[in-house]
């Protein structure tokens, strides 16, 4: 009976999918169907001497929803800490990883911290920025938790880290409110020279901040699950 | 094979497919991590349908990477930059959830639905 009714919903969805996208079987658009995205890309390298104009609709253009985005990954850490707090005795001891798993976790975990810094670093130039970047450096530490069974992590440190990466994102934003541009994450550092790592303005100085953010937060994340019982 | 079946069309049928697979895992599996996978390959579809929405045939990633790039032979920023917030706030989901699963397990001892008094389908 379960079956048969999801199988009518999930029919019903399709049909509605069709309708949505005119049809399963569609043509390749050959023009911009949307105006805002022709503004946009018009406008952003001179506006925000961003190279990569995803980067500069995420950071400038809908840098308030990117703040919003930030707080919503904020409350989720916050979540899953609560939830695996750990009550009562640590967890027995993990097994015990064989020499090669560790000594290669060890070795691979500073080229992947590596790799997030320049993820992060060249987040207005290519695809790439604060979030993706974040996570690699997270997936370091998560390596590194997985493989060892006792690690110094200074959770406290990442806290604070977390704390200050977010606070840095708000005061950039106010720092913008106050200066000549008058809004809130407005551009106020020059442009520099485009195509360049030190250009676009805020934009590296965001992302470098979200990149610390998101990094301290989804490792403090891993650390709660491998740390409740 | 060039003109048989076009982008669209394709990135259009594996959204809608990964979409259903997922609401179909969420609606008739009783597994609870079962269903968080299942929301999981959902909200992939979402966002493969919501990047397709920009696409603008034969044209490139909208990164002024080399001098002499056109605007017009770019495709929509704005549905990427909305994907990147979907991806996030999806990994939050997940996140929280699993979180909730796990500690689920503490107190019942089982992750079937249909075992778990109050959460009955």
């Amino acid at each position: 009976m379960r079956k048969v009714i999801s199988f009518l919903l999930l029919a019903g969805f399709v049909f509605y999918f069709a309708t949505l996208t005119g049809g399963l079987i569609i043509p390749d658009s050959s023009a911009d169907r949307n105006s805002v995205g022709l503004d946009i890309l018009s406008r952003s390298a001179g506006e925000t001497g961003s190279a990569n104009a995803v980067t500069s609709v995420v950071v400038l253009y809908r840098g308030f929803d990117t703040l919003g985005e930030v707080t919503v990954l904020f409350l989720a850490a916050l979540g899953v800490s609560v939830f695996m707090k750990s009550t009562g005795e640590k967890r027995k001891k993990v097994l015990d990883q064989s020499f090669i798993l560790k000594t290669g976790s060890r070795l691979l975990f500073p080229l992947m911290f590596l790799f997030g810094m320049y993820i992060i670093a060249h987040g207005h130039l290519s695809p790439g920025g604060g979030f993706p970047g974040g996570v690699i450096i997270a997936t370091g530490f998560f390596v590194i938790l997985l493989t060892s069974e006792s690690v110094n992590f200074n959770k406290t440190l990442m806290s604070v880290l977390e704390g200050l990466a977010g606070l840095s994102f708000i005061g950039l934003g106010v720092v913008g409110l106050l200066g000549p541009g008058n809004s809130f994450l407005q551009n106020f550092l020059p442009l520099g020279e485009f195509n360049t790592v030190f250009s676009a303005g805020i934009i590296p100085l965001i992302y470098a901040v979200v990149g610390i953010k998101v990094g301290a937060e989804l490792s403090s994340v891993v650390y709660a699950m491998k740390e409740s019982k | 094979m060039n003109g048989v079946l076009s982008i669209s069309t394709v990135l259009n049928f594996g959204s809608a497919g990964l979409i259903v697979l997922g609401l179909y895992i969420v609606f008739t599996q009783k597994n609870l991590i079962k269903m968080v996978i299942g929301i999981d390959l959902a909200e992939t579809g979402v966002n493969v349908l919501l990047v397709s929405t920009g696409y603008i045939k034969g044209n490139t990633a909208p990164i002024f990477s080399k001098t002499g790039l056109q605007v017009s032979s770019m495709v929509d920023p704005v549905p990427q930059a909305l994907v990147l917030t979907s991806i996030v706030i999806g990994f939050g989901v997940s996140a929280l959830a699993l979180a909730m699963i796990i500690k689920l397990y503490e107190k019942t001892g089982t992750l079937d639905t249909s075992k778990i008094r109050g959460l009955k389908w």
